[in-house]
């Protein structure tokens, strides 16, 4: 496909000889042959994409303003607030980009999990996106602690506490990351220049991702291989470029109502004062997005095995590929599956639910129980699912399941014609 | 020949593109604004000063708006050379009347006109002030005489409040 192109100009022709750069984005932009079938959940790719670069433009105007000392930084986050021109908006736009980011991403994810996008030969695509989902949660809980706020300080305490659980070494490791016997402004600073860094490569990983993605092609909602260039296919522009673009403005007017009309509502207001190393927030809870996997912190009565637990919350997703035994992508043809994994949705939803409840009595109970389930999901449900689960008949192809009765036996036999 | 029909599909695309452009254009306008001079910045545009302390002779120099201003006090022979000066002579005209409220009181942005260096004051071949970043030498007015410089020192907006204090922006 992309060895045809050839750009119209002479600067273009002269560039693209020696540069084949613009081969590269016309390959992957214009002509890339896509499902013909694909649905609005999978424009959560390049939602995505949108809020990562949103979230480096608004990082980067807003680090012309902020400074990375305990001392400051509380003060120049409200001086962001009233004093620098559309500072407010800026940075209305970069908190709530994270939370949206978020939504994207669970979203994204999901869609994966239903229509099986993880198997063979999209495994490595998985494995990526599990780095960037990392990379993601390190970088929000990084920017959460700069803005300095009683939050912002008593997060990154106890998460930084976490690795206090590692035997032996863990105060060493715990000092190492402070730069000091307390959190206070070393760990500040350093987690400002981490988290500057780390949109960065996360968008080194996207470029992989995305790359890994176009080796196979899309998954589909049938879960079935679709052959590049068939009639199942159709070129991602104008189609899809289209497609996502309109679903991009929807996205775009539920981030502008969080904007422009509740701009706090996703965060803390104990946020709004000021750090104080003498006196922890009566009611402390992470962000939303960070909720489900809080609750399977607390629900070990042990410290460190509710970090054990909690990190292998995430590390699990990584070796799905594997655990799905199923040969069989999509959950419209397991009928099994299809229930289990809305379960498991529900199950992570109930998570973030506990996970902002104070933790005792029948919450802690329940989020026990929900994160067993969480974790029998992964280890017990889906390799035995692959075994005992009986699939429905997959179509040959992409037309094949919309087509009525008739439409199917002319195809049929115009195709016994042609052979 | 077949005439260019502007069909609804035309119409719809032009105008989703004209909103999308608009769009895109008033949401780049925060990005580059936040960079201009913000609230807290604009708050300290004017600055007063209280002139007693200095005697005719002396200079001082105050911060106004990051600036560098200089507050001569000149002594009769300053102001005498100042005034004998023939307009003709000089790069960039302009009587020493409208450069001083006040002929005893000198008051000018203490920036080279040229690259932005801050003149050494009572040097120079016009016992004014010079340069020494690349050589402009000013007159006892702060008129540009020699070198790259291409305009006389900058006067700021200022009033006298009242016999001792001014007020500068």
């Amino acid at each position: 496909m992309s060895e045809n192109y050839a750009p119209k100009s002479a600067v273009g022709r002269w560039f693209n000889d020696r540069l084949p750069l613009l081969n590269l984005i016309y390959g992957h932009l214009l002509p890339y042959p896509t499902p013909k079938n694909l649905n609005y959940w999978w424009t959560f790719g390049g939602i995505l994409t949108f809020c990562l670069i949103t979230q480096i433009i608004t990082g980067l105007v807003l680090a012309m303003h902020y400074v990375a000392d305990a001392d400051l930084a509380f003060a120049s986050v409200e001086h962001i607030m009233r004093d620098v021109n559309y500072g407010w908006l800026l940075r209305y736009i970069h908190a709530n980009g994270a939370s949206l980011f978020f939504m994207a991403v669970y979203i994204h994810m999901a869609r994966s999990l239903f229509y099986g996008s993880y198997k063979e030969p999209r495994e490595l695509i998985w494995i990526i996106g599990v780095f960037i989902f990392l990379l993601m949660i390190a970088t929000a809980f990084m920017g959460y602690v700069l803005p300095w706020g009683q939050m912002s300080f008593w997060g990154a305490t106890v998460i930084t506490n976490l690795f206090s659980a590692i035997p032996l070494v863990g105060e060493s490791v715990t000092n190492w990351l402070w730069g000091g016997y307390a959190v206070g402004s070393p760990l500040l600073t350093r987690f400002f220049t981490l988290h500057y860094l780390m949109p960065f490569l996360i968008f080194a990983l996207v470029i992989l991702h995305v790359w890994a993605l176009h080796v196979p092609g899309n998954n589909n909602p049938e879960g079935i291989n679709v052959v590049q260039g068939s009639q199942d296919t159709v070129p991602f522009h104008p189609h899809y470029v289209v497609k996502d673009m309109f679903a991009l403005v929807v996205f775009l007017v539920v981030f502008a109502g969080f904007v422009f009309f509740v701009p706090n509502l996703l965060g803390h207001t104990d946020n709004y004062i000021e750090a104080n190393p003498l006196q922890t927030p009566e009611h402390i809870v992470p962000e939303w997005y960070f909720l489900p996997f809080y609750a399977i912190l607390r629900s070990v009565p042990d410290k460190l095995g509710g970090v054990i637990l909690m990190v292998s919350a995430i590390a699990i997703l990584a070796f799905l590929p594997w655990l799905d035994t199923s040969k069989v992508r999509s959950a419209k043809y397991r009928p099994l599956y299809r229930q289990f994994v809305w379960l498991f949705f529900a199950n992570v939803i109930l998570l973030g639910y506990l996970g902002a409840q104070t933790a005792d009595g029948l919450f802690l109970i329940i989020g026990r129980i929900a994160t067993a389930y969480y974790f029998a999901h992964f280890i017990i449900i889906l390799p035995l699912l692959g075994y005992i689960e009986k699939t429905k008949p997959l179509p040959k192809s992409l037309s094949e399941p919309v087509l009525s009765p008739e439409e199917r036996q002319m195809k049929a036999a115009a195709s016994g014609a042609s052979a | 020949m077949s005439e260019k029909q502007v069909t609804r599909r035309n119409f719809l695309y032009v105008t989703t593109g004209a909103f999308a452009a608009a769009g895109a254009a008033s949401l780049a306008w925060p990005f580059v604004d936040q960079m201009n001079p913000d609230a807290s910045v604009k708050a300290l545009a004017s600055t007063e000063i209280d002139l007693r302390p200095i005697i005719p002779g002396q200079s001082i120099t105050v911060m106004w708006r990051g600036k560098p201003v200089f507050i001569r006090r000149r002594t009769q022979a300053e102001i005498d050379e100042a005034k004998k000066v023939n307009l003709a002579d000089l790069p960039h005209p302009e009587e020493d009347s409208d450069r001083a409220q006040n002929p005893e009181w000198l008051v000018m942005v203490g920036i080279c006109t040229h690259l932005g260096c801050v003149p050494l004051g009572q040097k120079g071949d016009y016992n004014g002030w010079f340069c020494p970043c690349h050589g402009s030498h000013y007159d006892t007015s702060g008129r540009i005489r020699k070198g790259p410089a291409p305009t006389n020192l900058e006067i700021p907006d200022y009033v006298f409040l009242n016999e001792t204090t001014i007020k500068i922006g």
